[in-house]
């Protein structure tokens, strides 16, 4: 099989990654989100060299002479949060919690929901009828609560956090995937497939799934950012990311009492998950725009 | 046809329409394309005038640029004049002065009536819409003139009509309701672009003749979009051949046919299949049996009701049995519905069925998929449209391998010389290989799909409509393709087709379908030159005949209401005994 594949693979034509690029750099929104996108990746791996200070370090000279926390200045380019901490180097290591959440419980949610999807698309019958109903109820039971729950039951950390927002967020994909496996089921190819005597695996993996590869593309990318904003929720609500790791969630969290006095605190770890979500947001429409044959008309 | 020949004598140099130097360019990403050059042509009062011409002839793009529709911003006209009657110029008019236009001045049918008329709308709605939307009738008057309209093209059961939504109609009587629509406004000139392809043949006949019967009544001018010579032949006075967005010929309709004087016009005309022109196929030995079905039943559960459990079936297939020798073809012939794809399907195993199927002596029924697995290499099936059944992500080297690759029948080089010698035998160069099928014609991707279905060098061939969706000229090469392999393998061909004029070229033998059951069977000569059930009789009938100068016979009325196939539970489908009447020709009787 693997020989086949050696002899017979060649890339598709107009399709690479290359071309993709090209695409999403030539409109302006999808090029703001590509490259806020990539500034941000950068920040979160080359956190420890471009903090200009030791995000935990409670300096002296952190403070006013009151104790109250300092405004953004030449020195402290975001300002400084209650225990005197610099808020620019927190947001820099924050950015690594939230992406790291992002792609992990995204990641997670993509591989769950559409193997869910798959199943229940291509199977159909009561295996499919359970599963769907499983999801609708999960659909319907509200997410917020239900992580609130998850979160309080395990005792909080990345990885759980991670897990909770996948156990959430897979419900979406799970639809979008079982509608398209469904109709693409019953498609001639897949007739054609069956006449031949192909395997159920070979249909699902070679017929099936790289006709899904777009969508959970799009999707997948759409969802980081409701990922990003669920964990804000929850590090806000006090049962995401734990101090003293920052979060952008967390330190809006810590730092909302002194929203009057020290707006800065919660304006900046907003923006940054603003940034985030839109960026995402963006990329997302776009690459469905540019991904989707039905769109430009071919395949 | 004679009222239209009088009035086309008396004013036959009255244009209603002219069109001159029409030029219509797409936008592709490649640039600018020309689909419609320099064609001229002006429509006579009265007069049904055919634009005919294969697919890619621009043909449907000249209708939509004189009706305004033509799809933005992609196709634009680039230059050329159409003019009505008053000297009303249509070409560079605004959105709302065209709508002025048609429904009142010009009219348009379409191919596919469901997807013209609104779903969620009454019948009835939808008329007195069109009639409120160009003041044709007070409010108080329009349930009335609608129900003028609908029995004007002798809709059945009217008034019922009226209250129904067009999803509890057959295709036929929405085609009926579309041209009630388009003619609600009495408009001078009605379009059809292909009004009948998507109909049923006796169905087609019956839309044909009230378009002539409302021609002559109203005086309305037809413009004819058609591929089919078939239809051309019945229903024009003049044609204008196409091809590539050129005029290749225009004509009256007679002399077109008795002389073409473009070699286009002549290929064209001499590709169009006629009953009874094929020559006699050799007699077969049929000693051995390469099929073999015996009472073969489809039924298909319909669940309904609060628990959602079986309360009746469909029968698709009712005791179907025949058989097919090797190198002979069995055409498989009947109206959409009448389960002659479901015995294809059931043949390759993908529609759960009762009875046996045996190819080359194995039998292929109750097995599990992988005891069925090794067998399933002695049947293959061709589909309908090649392009549904190729996987639009893979290239189609790798689709024409994949058989090969699933039962391990070669790797490696020996694949890769197997697909190239697959590609050569089906016509195709060997290079193509690493191509997607968007890259490919229609007929090319057919071929592929005729590739692929021998790569497991198969005794017996099933064609579901193979040849359907393509233009006569290519449709011809496709069918000598398939005629050629058939000689050299010996291959056995299931051939399920709607279109006599195909079946009488390819055909030995000939199974008659009706409501899941054969009504008649026997040779191609007995079916098709002495039918003598009367379903039969009347699809032959309705066939469009290739030639304006024959008179054509009317077509024979329906006898009794259209059965269905749903049964509930506790009723068994009725079974018509087969008895021979010929050597070979069996006839369904009454109900035993």
């Amino acid at each position: 099989m693997s020989e086949t594949a050696a002899i017979l693979a060649r890339p598709a034509r107009s399709r690479n990654v290359a071309w993709v690029l090209r695409e999403l750099l030539r409109r302006p929104r999808s090029a703001f989100g590509l490259i806020v996108i990539v500034i941000l990746v950068a920040a979160a791996l080359l956190a420890p060299w471009i903090m200009p200070y030791d995000p935990n370090d409670q300096m002296f000279d952190g403070l006013s002479l009151e104790g109250a926390p300092l405004p953004p200045s030449s020195r402290f380019w975001l300002g400084t949060d209650l225990l005197g901490r610099d808020l620019f180097s927190r947001l820099i290591l924050g950015t690594q919690t939230s992406l790291i959440i992002g792609v992990l419980a995204n990641g997670i949610a993509i591989v769950l929901g559409a193997t869910v999807g798959i199943t229940a698309g291509y199977f159909g019958g009561w295996v499919g009828g359970v599963l769907m109903r499983f999801t609708d109820l999960m659909m319907a039971f509200p997410a917020l609560l239900l992580a609130i729950v998850l979160a309080a039951i395990f005792k909080p950390s990345l990885l759980i956090v991670a897990l909770v927002i996948a156990m959430v967020n897979w419900v979406q994909m799970a639809r979008v995937i079982y509608t398209e496996t469904r109709s693409l089921a019953q498609r001639e190819f897949i007739d054609v497939q069956r006449a031949i005597g192909s395997s159920t695996w070979r249909i699902l993996g070679r017929h099936i799934l790289p006709h899904l590869v777009y969508s959970i593309i799009v999707f997948g990318t759409l969802g980081i950012s409701t990922t990003v904003l669920l964990e804000a929720t929850l590090s806000y609500l006090g049962v995401g990311v734990q101090p003293p790791t920052p979060s952008w969630g967390n330190i809006i969290y810590e730092n909302q009492t002194y929203f009057a006095n020290a707006p800065w605190l919660v304006f900046f770890p907003g923006m940054a998950i603003l940034l985030l979500a839109l960026s995402f947001n963006l990329l997302g429409d776009a690459l469905r725009d540019t991904l989707d044959p039905k769109l430009k008309g071919r395949h | 046809m004679s009222a239209a020949a009088e009035i086309s004598g008396r004013e036959a140099s009255r244009p209603v329409l002219t069109v001159k130097g029409l030029t219509i360019q797409v936008a592709t990403p490649e640039g600018a394309k020309i689909v419609v050059e320099d064609l001229g042509f002006t429509l006579n009062h009265g007069e049904t005038l055919c634009l005919a011409g294969e697919s890619g002839s621009g043909k449907s793009m000249t209708a939509l640029a004189i009706m305004g529709l033509l799809p933005k911003p992609m196709a634009r006209i680039a230059s050329g004049s159409i003019t009505l009657a008053d000297g009303t110029e249509l070409t560079g008019r605004s959105e709302r002065a065209m709508r002025k236009i048609r429904a009142q001045r010009i009219s348009m049918i379409f191919q596919e009536p469901m997807s013209s008329l609104n779903p969620v709308m009454t019948i009835g709605k939808q008329l007195e819409e069109v009639l409120l939307e160009h003041g044709m009738c007070s409010r108080s008057e329009a349930p009335a003139r609608a129900l003028d309209l609908l029995r004007d093209v002798q809709l059945t059961e009217a008034e019922k009509r009226l209250a129904q939504y067009p999803h509890e109609l057959s295709g036929g009587m929405r085609q009926r309701v579309m041209i009630a629509i388009a003619l609600a406004c009495n408009p001078e000139i009605l379009i059809a672009d292909e009004p009948t392809t998507a109909l049923d043949v006796t169905v087609q006949a019956e839309v044909l003749e009230l378009i002539r019967a409302l021609q002559r009544e109203h005086g309305t001018t037809v413009l004819m979009i058609t591929h089919d010579m078939g239809v051309v032949a019945e229903m024009a006075d003049r044609v204008v051949v196409m091809r590539n967005g050129k005029q290749e010929e225009a004509a009256p309709v007679r002399e077109l046919f008795a002389a073409p004087k473009t070699a286009y016009a002549r290929e064209l005309l001499a590709a169009v299949p006629r009953i009874g022109a094929a020559p006699t196929r050799p007699e077969l030995e049929r000693t051995r049996h390469t099929v073999d079905v015996e009472d073969l039943c489809v039924r298909f559960p319909m669940r309904g009701g609060l628990l959602n459990r079986v309360n009746a079936r469909l029968h698709a297939v009712e005791g179907v049995n025949f058989r097919i020798a090797p190198g002979e073809t069995l055409a498989l012939v009947g109206e959409s519905g009448c389960g002659k794809s479901t015995i294809g399907k059931a043949m390759l195993s993908l529609v759960p069925y009762e009875g046996s199927i045996r190819i080359e002596g194995q039998q292929m029924a109750g097995l599990s998929p992988h005891a069925l697995k090794p067998i399933r290499r002695n049947v293959q099936m061709i589909f309908q449209d090649p392009g549904a059944s190729l996987d639009a992500r893979m290239t189609v080297g790798k689709q024409v391998a994949e058989p090969l690759v699933v039962h391990g029948l070669a790797s490696g080089s020996e694949l890769q010389d197997r697909v190239e010698w697959l590609f050569r035998r089906v016509g195709l160069p060997a290079d193509h290989i690493d191509r997607f099928p968007h890259e490919f014609s229609g007929g090319q991707r057919q071929r592929i799909c005729i590739a692929r279905a021998l790569a497991l060098r198969p005794k017996a061939i099933v064609a579901d409509e193979s040849v359907s969706a393509l233009d006569v000229s290519v449709q011809a090469r496709v069918l000598e393709l398939l005629r050629e392999l058939q000689e050299e393998e010996g291959l056995a061909y299931l051939f399920i087709s709607h279109d006599m004029a195909v079946i009488d070229q390819v055909a030995d033998r000939v199974a008659v379908m009706n409501l899941g059951q054969i009504v008649e069977s026997g040779s191609r000569d007995q079916v098709l030159r002495d039918p003598q059930h009367a379903y039969t009789r009347r699809l032959l009938s309705a066939v469009p005949f290739p030639d304006p100068t024959r008179q054509r016979p009317p077509v024979i009325a329906r006898e009794g209401p259209v059965g269905s196939p749903v049964r509930p539970l506790d009723d068994p489908a009725p079974r018509f005994p087969l008895a021979e009447v010929a050597p070979g020709h069996w006839v369904a009787g009454d109900a035993a």
